[in-house]
């Protein structure tokens, strides 16, 4: 059977796969998020063990290709006698490779905050978690914003490469499309779009934020 | 029955897995020194708004920042020939390399101009220095040392990205891999090993330009 | 038993002997000032009686709470002992007053309430009782000082270090801080301070202590130690800072 497609059709297919894309983005960005503050926790606590742990963690994701990590755990899992769809595989992988990102971000941004401030709260004798909560945290958090948000244009992008595993996400429509409709250029062009649609808005906020701090200092 | 590891099959092929890494340090280097010029040239155009230039080079950087390299690939290794632009997989992954570290250290060398502190500029123009020997002989130098371990890091995600020019049969470390894997049946086993290969080579590199930067970029003449 | 004794107290920075057997007893009421050359260990020694800085060896007591070879409760010491830095470090996210409240009502675990009505207490006491809803870049270095010395105080120290709080202000601004330290030390505070306020430690203190290479090298009455030094290192360090 031969369809033709047209340019309407094309881009109603690339909409209805760019979901896909949205969902596995909000999707790793939020678990991410939640691992990766585990993550922090470990990584600046005491303890000697936690810290080199994380160290180690964080530098392994930042030190491969995230399509190698997709490999592993796509290839690995079923090893453990788990059952692994593309869409497992790609959530997994990408949640694993933002939490790793997101922590070394926020860690950066925890050490933002001067020593001063760690010096006077503990000469107050607040406790370790008390010192987080009340005085460290609400100062890194300030700092952490736009560049968190700035990393989520970077998950975005990371779910592209989830298309390699056979996730049906724009990539990967955008390539079947491609194949089928021999109008690469056009089809390529759209998947781009769609992406730049998804990523610039990001991007500018990141930046405004990013500005709005500098100005509040 | 608990699964068996056996990497003795990965090993076998040992040796296209080093022509494999040596083709992706390859790849790398085609793709990193013209991707920096570029971002030279970029931040240039933009620290000193020369137009239209700087405009341009203003859309570009956010069109290849906002999309994903993959996509890039695609479109110029699949989109480019309707244009009657036909590129091997080899070029067409240096192409975007290089136009995408362009994009990333054209902001990258920005920042690094933009930070020069007041005072040289005053300094050097008191001496009579013109905008260009300004920029040449007091801006450059100083503005690549402060971002250079920015620009390695940029280099060393270059790198690590280019695993998926493997999917338009650049023959690097990841097609190696890949090849490897068709005919063992050790998928996890050849990937763990080809990641671990790129860990390593991430770790070379970066040391290697660390170094040379420091030498050469920071350099302190003796 | 003295408020704080400390005995033979060593502290190292890796292969750097900072302080090499400290004895020192202060009793209540005291006003001590700690003087030195940079680098001489009066801040570290200063910064080890809360806990700042760990002991290698040695004995810290304040009020029946000590610390050996650096072990013991340093929540509990801390507890006890206020600390002033030269940089404030107020909390720059809080307005002045949640400053103060914070450590009674998350450390002593007092109520809102009461611990409002200790801010205000501790505000109106170092002159600032209309700053208690300003954020600490609303205000000025003294005031932020003074801040930081009504944060100490709401958590009832048995004593106060003061860490070189002069030094970072403009000098038209360290009148009103020293004046807050004064008034303190005149209703009986016990006050340990490393101070390069030489015309200060003079007046207000009861005891001098001059640090030298890590050691206590010259001690006693400031106005006669610093009049007829026995010491040529102090006298030395008279004549450069006077």
């Amino acid at each position: 059977m031969f369809v033709q497609f047209t340019t309407w059709d094309i881009v109603r297919n690339l909409l209805e796969a760019g979901r896909w894309t949205l969902a596995l983005s909000l999707l790793a960005f939020m678990l991410g998020g939640a691992v990766g503050l585990l993550v922090l926790f470990l990584r600046i606590s005491h303890n000697r063990v936690a810290q080199a742990f994380t160290k180690g963690y964080i530098e392994i994701f930042q030190g491969t290709p995230l399509l190698m990590q997709l490999f592993i755990v796509f290839f690995g899992l079923p090893l453990l006698g788990i059952d692994v769809s593309p869409w497992l595989a790609a959530a997994l992988g990408l949640t694993l490779f933002t939490s790793a990102y997101l922590a070394e971000i926020w860690r950066g941004c925890v050490e933002a905050v001067p020593r001063g401030q760690w010096e006077a709260s503990a000469s107050l004798a607040l406790s370790f978690p008390q010192q987080m909560r009340h005085v460290v945290l609400p100062q890194a958090l300030r700092v952490a914003i736009a560049p968190t948000v700035g990393f989520s244009v970077q998950v975005v992008k990371g779910t592209a490469v989830t298309s390699i595993i056979g996730f049906a996400e724009l990539t990967k429509t955008g390539s079947m499309l491609a194949n089928a409709t021999f109008q690469p250029f056009l089809v390529f062009g759209l998947v781009a779009a769609g992406y730049f649609a998804l990523c610039y808005p990001l991007s500018l906020y990141a930046k405004r934020l990013e500005r709005r701090f500098h100005v509040a200092r | 029955m608990a699964y068996q590891f056996d990497f003795a099959p990965v090993f076998e092929n040992a040796d296209l897995l080093l022509q494999g890494a040596a083709a992706t340090l390859g790849l790398t280097a085609a793709g990193a020194v013209p991707g920096i010029a570029l971002g030279i040239a970029g931040a240039i155009c933009r620290a000193w708004r020369i137009q239209p230039f700087a405009a341009l080079f203003g859309v570009y950087v956010e069109a290849i920042r906002n999309t994903p390299f993959l996509v890039q690939l695609f479109f110029i290794f699949f989109g480019l020939p309707s244009l009657g632009v036909k590129l091997s997989g080899w070029e067409a992954s240096i192409l975007a390399m290089v136009i995408n570290l362009g994009a990333y250290s054209t902001e990258i060398v920005r920042a690094g101009i933009e930070a020069t502190p007041r005072g040289q500029l005053e300094a050097a123009a008191s001496l009579a220095l013109s905008r260009a020997q300004t920029f040449l002989y007091v801006v450059l130098r100083p503005a690549l040392a402060r971002v250079w371990p920015a620009l390695v890091s940029q280099v060393i995600i270059v790198m690590l990205g280019s695993a998926v020019c493997s999917q338009i049969a650049a023959e690097e470390l990841t097609f190696a891999a890949n090849f490897i894997q068709s005919r063992n049946f050790r998928a996890f086993e050849t990937f763990f090993v080809a990641t671990a290969a790129y860990f390593v080579l991430a770790l070379l590199v970066r040391q290697a330009l660390m170094r040379f930067g420091q030498r050469v970029v920071v350099g302190r003449p003796r | 038993m003295s408020l704080v004794n400390i005995a033979g107290l060593h502290k190292h920075f890796g292969t750097n002997h900072v302080l090499k057997g400290i004895d020192l007893a202060v009793e209540e009421g005291d006003v001590i000032a700690l003087i030195g050359r940079s680098g001489s260990g009066k801040s570290t020694l200063l910064r080890t009686i809360n806990g700042l800085e760990s002991i290698d060896k040695g004995e810290l007591v304040v009020d029946g709470t000590a610390v050996h070879d650096g072990k013991g409760d340093l929540r509990a010491l801390r507890q006890k002992v206020g600390m002033v830095f030269q940089q404030f470090n107020l909390f720059p996210h809080l307005t002045a007053g949640q400053n103060v409240m914070l450590a009674p009502t998350v450390v002593k675990k007092t109520a809102k309430r009461e611990a409002e009505d200790i801010a205000k207490e501790v505000l109106l006491k170092v002159g600032l009782s209309d700053k208690f809803d300003s954020y600490p870049d609303q205000l000025s270095g003294g005031q932020q000082q003074r801040v930081a010395i009504a944060r100490a105080l709401a958590m009832r120290p048995k004593v106060l270090l003061c860490d070189e709080i002069t030094s970072a202000l403009d000098p038209e601004l360290v009148n009103e801080v020293l004046a807050v330290v004064q008034q303190l030390a005149a209703e009986g505070m016990t006050l340990i301070m490393v101070t390069h306020e030489m015309r200060f430690a003079r007046d207000v203190g009861n005891k001098l202590i001059f640090i030298h290479h890590g050691r206590i090298h010259e001690s006693g009455d400031p106005k006669t130690i610093l009049t007829n030094p026995e010491t040529p290192e102090l006298a030395n360090f008279t004549r450069a800072v006077m």
